[in-house]
């Protein structure tokens, strides 16, 4: 065997390669060096930099004066009612935040009575409580399930009322905030396990169960959600019985939860296809049943690896919650709009869907981050 | 290449003709699609022989080792297993996985739990063992399989050889009273493959009835009582790995002979 090769000690110089590692150029790293590879990288990328630069700055002074430096913050209510002339001079260069402090309370709770304004407050503080403990896993046990249900009770009797001396509210008269949150959370939560159930029914291979689930998922994605609303709102009470009848919130309930859960059982239909076949065999080989297989090996490894679209849709679906307008039920979007229908107070949208688009980011930003850190523990054990 | 190790000491033999047989196979037939992948297959498998399948790819010594724990489903023929005969009848079949414990090339541990878990999970699921003797089941097994400090590890983080001898360890924590291998090795760097043959030399020892496809023949010389070799979906020779390899009888087996030891 020809000796081509040479034993070289690690270290030793070979003929045209320097001995000792050199630290890279200072323009190459640190801050620097990002700025010149990313920003500058060339004339073309030179000149687009600082034009968009110029636009971005231009646009954050234009914002700040508009939402802080020429905004009117409150105007004076005298029994005429508001008085929006302050506000109607600025035409448009300063925002007029006096909607918000007038309006307020009306676009987060609608309709509900005034002195009672607690108790829906109370409610959406209940929501995001339950959203903090069903977030941490150390609290994902069954008991989690009867920590929902009292939340839920919870949740209809302070909107009720009519026992423990609080006043009876009727539905028509709930709005805002806590109706978005209604019907997005428990369309969310009774929508998931509904869509898990419908996937693994695609997959069975029992031919009326599949066939079953097949058509429920074509027939749901095949209409927008404001035709189902319809449907439910309008179709439904006529193939009821004489005299009964179901509230008009738990129409729209239903109606959402069909529709997110035919959606969400085709992304959890996604992740169950994605798993290698070896886990369902080794799982068969060692005798676990259907049920055990499902539970124990495969839904824990689907599920983990469709959590960005499973977010996407939950996303997405919180804020569908807003077409329940067309059946004439007050959330959050609705009644921000109605705020601005008084003459005193039109004009001035802006303002008022600024404010909602606030409140919609504040809970849509959060599942977002939420899913990350939640993707990042769950596949803790895919790192080295 | 000449050995200039001596060739490892044959185990003896603790195939018992008294009990009826482990695994029979009658006239079996399968087909996928069109295909006829498994043509009037015949073996019988002694409590306590160790058989290895061999035979060139494509000629179904999976398929005939995976239709006995039904993960494929034969169109013909009967497959008795523990003199429970495979059928659709889904308790019969829970009852023949409790007892035939499978290895696959493809390790296929579950990557979201731990090692220790990876092997208690059948015992307490299917076995409904309390999950701290469970755990001393698992640690036992994982020492006999020489990794015992891995056992808080995932998967991920071992390396094939381990992952295979977890996948044992696994297998036999389900205490079964046959074991499968699906071509255990031919995932592994040959670096590897010493530990995890190694292993299965030492479970051999132990007197468990064993089917194994393998392509490692030397493997074959030490351990098996029989070897089968299978082409084209038939059975073509069985006997002694001295009468397989030192004496072929058809011509499949001698070109399949001169393919594989070529250099041996």
């Amino acid at each position: 065997m020809s000796d081509i090769t040479q034993k070289i000690e690690l270290g030793t110089s070979v003929a045209g390669v320097p001995e000792a590692p050199r630290s890279p150029p200072m323009s190459a790293i640190g801050p620097i060096g990002w700025l010149r590879a990313n920003l500058f990288s060339g004339w073309l990328s030179t000149a687009v930099t600082l034009l968009l630069a110029y636009l971005l700055v231009r646009w954050a002074i234009g914002f700040v004066d508009w939402a802080f430096l020429n905004a009117v913050w409150t105007v004076p209510v005298t029994a005429q009612g508001a008085q929006t002339q302050a506000c109607r001079q600025l035409h448009g260069a300063g925002a007029c935040w006096a909607v918000i402090a007038e309006k307020h309370r009306f676009i987060l709770f609608g309709t509900y009575p005034f002195e009672e304004h607690w108790r829906p407050a109370v409610v959406c503080v209940i929501f995001v409580a339950l959203y903090a403990v069903s977030a941490m896993r150390r609290f994902w046990r069954w008991e989690l399930a009867l920590v929902w249900v009292a939340a839920l009770v919870a949740i209809g009797v302070l909107m009720w009322g009519g026992i423990l001396g609080m006043l009876y509210v009727p539905q028509e008269r709930w709005g805002g905030l806590p109706i978005t949150l209604i019907l997005a959370t428990f369309g969310l939560a009774f929508a998931f396990p509904l869509s898990i159930l419908v996937a693994l029914g695609r997959r069975s291979q029992l031919p009326a169960i599949k066939a079953l689930c097949v058509l429920y998922v074509e027939l749901i994605r095949g209409v927008p959600l404001i035709s189902l609303l319809f449907m439910a709102s309008v179709m439904f009470p006529l193939f009821l019985p004489e005299g009964m009848n179901i509230d008009k919130l738990l129409r729209a309930q239903i109606a959402i939860i069909l529709f997110a859960a035919a959606y969400l059982a085709e992304v959890v239909r996604g992740g169950l296809q994605a798993l290698p076949k070896g886990q369902y065999e080794a799982a068969d080989a060692m005798g676990l049943s259907y049920w055990q297989k499902t539970g124990l090996i495969i839904l824990p490894q689907a599920l983990r690896l469709v959590i960005p679209p499973l977010v996407n849709t939950f996303i997405g679906f919180f804020k569908d919650t807003s077409l329940v307008l067309i059946i004439g039920i007050f959330d959050l979007l609705t009644a921000g709009k109605t705020a601005i229908v008084e003459p005193a107070w039109q004009g001035f949208g802006v303002e008022v869907y600024v404010t909602v688009g606030v409140i919609y980011f504040c809970f849509c930003f959060a599942m977002s981050k939420y899913s990350q850190g939640l993707e990042a523990e769950l596949n803790r054990h895919r790192r080295r | 290449m000449s050995e200039t190790a001596a060739a490892p000491a044959q185990i003896a033999s603790a195939a018992r003709t008294d009990a009826p047989p482990a695994i029979v196979l009658d006239k079996v037939n399968k087909w996928f699609g069109a295909l006829h992948v498994l043509r009037d297959v015949n073996l019988q498998v002694a409590t306590g022989e160790r058989v290895v399948v061999c035979g060139p790819s494509g000629s179904g010594k999976s398929t005939t080792i995976r239709c006995i724990n039904r993960l494929e489903t034969h169109q013909e023929g009967k497959i008795l297993v523990d003199g429970i005969e495979l059928t659709d009848d889904v308790k019969a079949l829970d009852a023949i996985r409790r007892e035939v414990g499978m290895v696959f090339q493809s390790f296929n541990l579950f990557p979201h739990l731990t090692v220790l878990e990876n092997c208690t999970l059948a015992p307490i699921w299917v076995r409904r063992m309390p999950k701290k003797d469970a755990e001393e089941l698992a640690m036992e097994y994982l020492t006999r399989v020489k990794i015992p400090e891995q056992a808080k590890k995932y998967p991920g983080q071992l390396s094939g050889g381990q992952q295979q001898r977890v996948a044992i360890a696994r297998a036999l924590c389900m205490k079964p009273k046959i074991m499968l291998f699906d071509e255990p090795t031919s995932a592994l760097d040959p670096e590897m493959i010493k530990e995890v043959l190694d292993t299965m030399v030492m479970l051999a020892s132990t007197g468990m009835t064993m089917i194994c496809v393998t392509h490692e023949m030397g493997f074959a010389r030490q351990v098996a009582d029989r070897v089968v070799f299978m082409d084209r979906g038939e059975v073509v020779e069985v006997g002694t790995p001295d009468q397989v390899f030192n004496d072929p009888k058809t011509d499949r087996l001698k070109l399949f002979l001169s393919q594989i030891l070529r250099g041996h």
